[in-house]
């Protein structure tokens, strides 16, 4: 089913308020999630997690490494769930 | 060269019968329970139905996004050394200088067996990436070491019961031996849950007088039936005394000694001889160059069980002789519960404003003195202690035979 980048990028700043509390206005396509919004290690397998969860798509371990920004997490799922 | 002392400069606690350390000790003064029913369903299919909750849930005193990352009891241990180092006045010291001793005697339980629910509701896939952080029994004394960022070490001693006196033992002799001058100790548990419950009750070891829930925590009380279950936890901030002088810190008393001993006699079971309890104390007593004429005061382990208080009575009537008469005994279990890792912790919290206010806290709920029991205890109301320098004991017993007795005296 395709998803909306649109779609995808606002169910991904409520999940990334949820997890380490930076408000979802806030958070932008250009943000990285490691420097600009205080998603570490831990955080990030929180994020993929509730991301899969919600979208409906696998997020595997070695792609979750290449995801530095929201924009990239955005792209991945929405291709992923093409 | 002379030992370094050690200090208290800081207090914090939550506890069942208040948030912070006033109105704890305010409550403890006023005779208040902690007890209450248990609202979760699951406490109805259990022997017992009440416990001692904290009376304010971290929920009120951290942000959201802390809380789910921590377990509850590093929860408590994060609100009771906040608060124990602003009252310490928030003191500047040499981060390699700066240590942690925080216990507890079973450590992340309640996120282990709730993702061990969610691993068999959900699959491996959901189990949360913090489950080790935050179940490891390190975690309270990592997460305050972590926010304090303290170098000189981060430790936690397991004893079961006697795990929170065996931290600010351990953080006593940190300072002694020079390897800190400040260090941030204390004990917490958060271990109200239907398993632990289950297996406490499975030893007979809780009271079951569910109709007064308020009441069930009786030490010395000839009708008491076993320990009611607390949670919370209690810091206090050590510090070496010249250290403490040279910032001009508030100074409520000196630690002046521990003994530690080993029973070898049974799993789960007093020795009845309490000889175990008689070599600590007489440890302790020697650790601080104190005789048993000094002794005022002391905040019994007590948990309200048939044989424990007993054995423990009379193991500190041998050890103190005649001068156990003027030594007044309050068991604030009465009104806390049993804290478990916990209970050394806040005992000893109690203790400090006991010598700071020169005021024994009651011991509640007893109807009929046990007479079995041969020393004096508070009851019912505080009492005044004696002007000069007065000192008093804290013992606190754990699961495995632990015997640790604590010492703080006036300054």
């Amino acid at each position: 089913m395709a998803l909306a980048p649109a779609d995808v990028l606002a169910g991904l700043k409520e999940i990334v308020e949820e997890v380490v509390g930076i408000p979802a206005a806030s958070i932008e396509l250009d943000k990285n999630f490691t420097d600009d919004l205080e998603v570490d290690s831990l955080s990030m397998v929180e994020v993929v997690v509730a991301a899969e969860e919600r979208f409906g798509v696998k997020i595997p371990d070695e792609a979750v490494t290449d995801l530095a920004t929201v924009g990239d997490a955005v792209n991945f799922i929405v291709n992923a769930a093409k | 060269m002379s030992r370094r002392r050690v200090v208290v400069t800081g207090l914090g606690a939550t506890t069942p019968i208040g948030g912070d350390v006033t109105t704890s000790w305010s409550a403890l003064l006023a005779g208040t329970s902690g007890v209450r029913n248990l609202t979760e369903e699951w406490a109805q299919t259990l022997p017992v139905h009440f416990a001692a909750r904290v009376a304010v849930e971290p929920a009120e005193q951290m942000e959201r996004v802390e809380l789910r990352r921590l377990d509850r009891s590093e929860q408590f241990a994060l609100v009771a050394s906040r608060e124990a180092w602003k009252d310490a006045g928030s003191p500047e010291v040499d981060k390699e200088r700066l240590g942690v001793v925080i216990a507890s005697g079973i450590g992340g339980v309640t996120t282990l067996l709730d993702q061990y629910d969610i691993l068999r509701e959900k699959g491996a896939r959901l189990v949360s990436p913090h489950t080790v952080p935050m179940l490891m029994p390190n975690g309270p004394a990592a997460n305050v070491g972590l926010e304090l960022q303290a170098r000189a070490g981060v430790h936690t001693p397991v004893s079961a019961c006697a795990s929170g006196a065996e931290a600010i033992g351990y953080a006593l002799e940190m300072i002694r031996n020079d390897r800190a001058d400040i260090v941030v100790s204390g004990g917490v548990e958060a271990a109200i849950h239907v398993m632990p419950m289950s297996g406490f009750a499975a030893m007979k070891a809780l009271s079951t007088r569910n109709d007064e829930p308020a009441r069930a925590s009786r030490p010395y009380d000839l009708n008491r039936d076993g320990f009611v279950l607390g949670e919370g936890g209690g810091i206090l901030v050590l510090e070496e005394y010249e250290h403490a002088v040279a910032r001009g810190a508030r100074i409520y008393c000196e630690i002046a000694g521990q003994g530690l001993t080993s029973d070898g006699y049974h799993i789960a079971a007093p020795d009845p001889d309490g000889a175990g309890v008689q070599r600590a104390v007489k440890f302790a007593l020697r650790d601080s160059g104190l005789t048993t004429k000094d002794i005022v005061h002391l905040n019994a382990h007590a948990t309200s069980t048939p044989a424990g208080d007993v054995a423990e009575a009379n193991a500190l009537r041998a050890a103190l002789g005649t001068d156990a008469d003027h030594v007044a005994v309050s068991a604030t279990k009465s009104m806390t519960g049993h804290l478990l890792g916990g209970a050394g912790a806040i005992e000893s919290v109690f203790i400090v404003k006991t010598l700071q206010d020169r005021l024994a806290p009651p011991t509640i709920n007893i109807d009929d003195l046990d007479p079995a029991v041969t020393v004096d205890v508070v009851r019912d109301k505080p009492r005044a202690l004696p002007a000069g320098d007065i000192a008093a004991l804290n013992d606190s017993f754990g699961f495995g035979g632990h015997n640790v007795v604590l010492v703080f005296k006036s300054i």
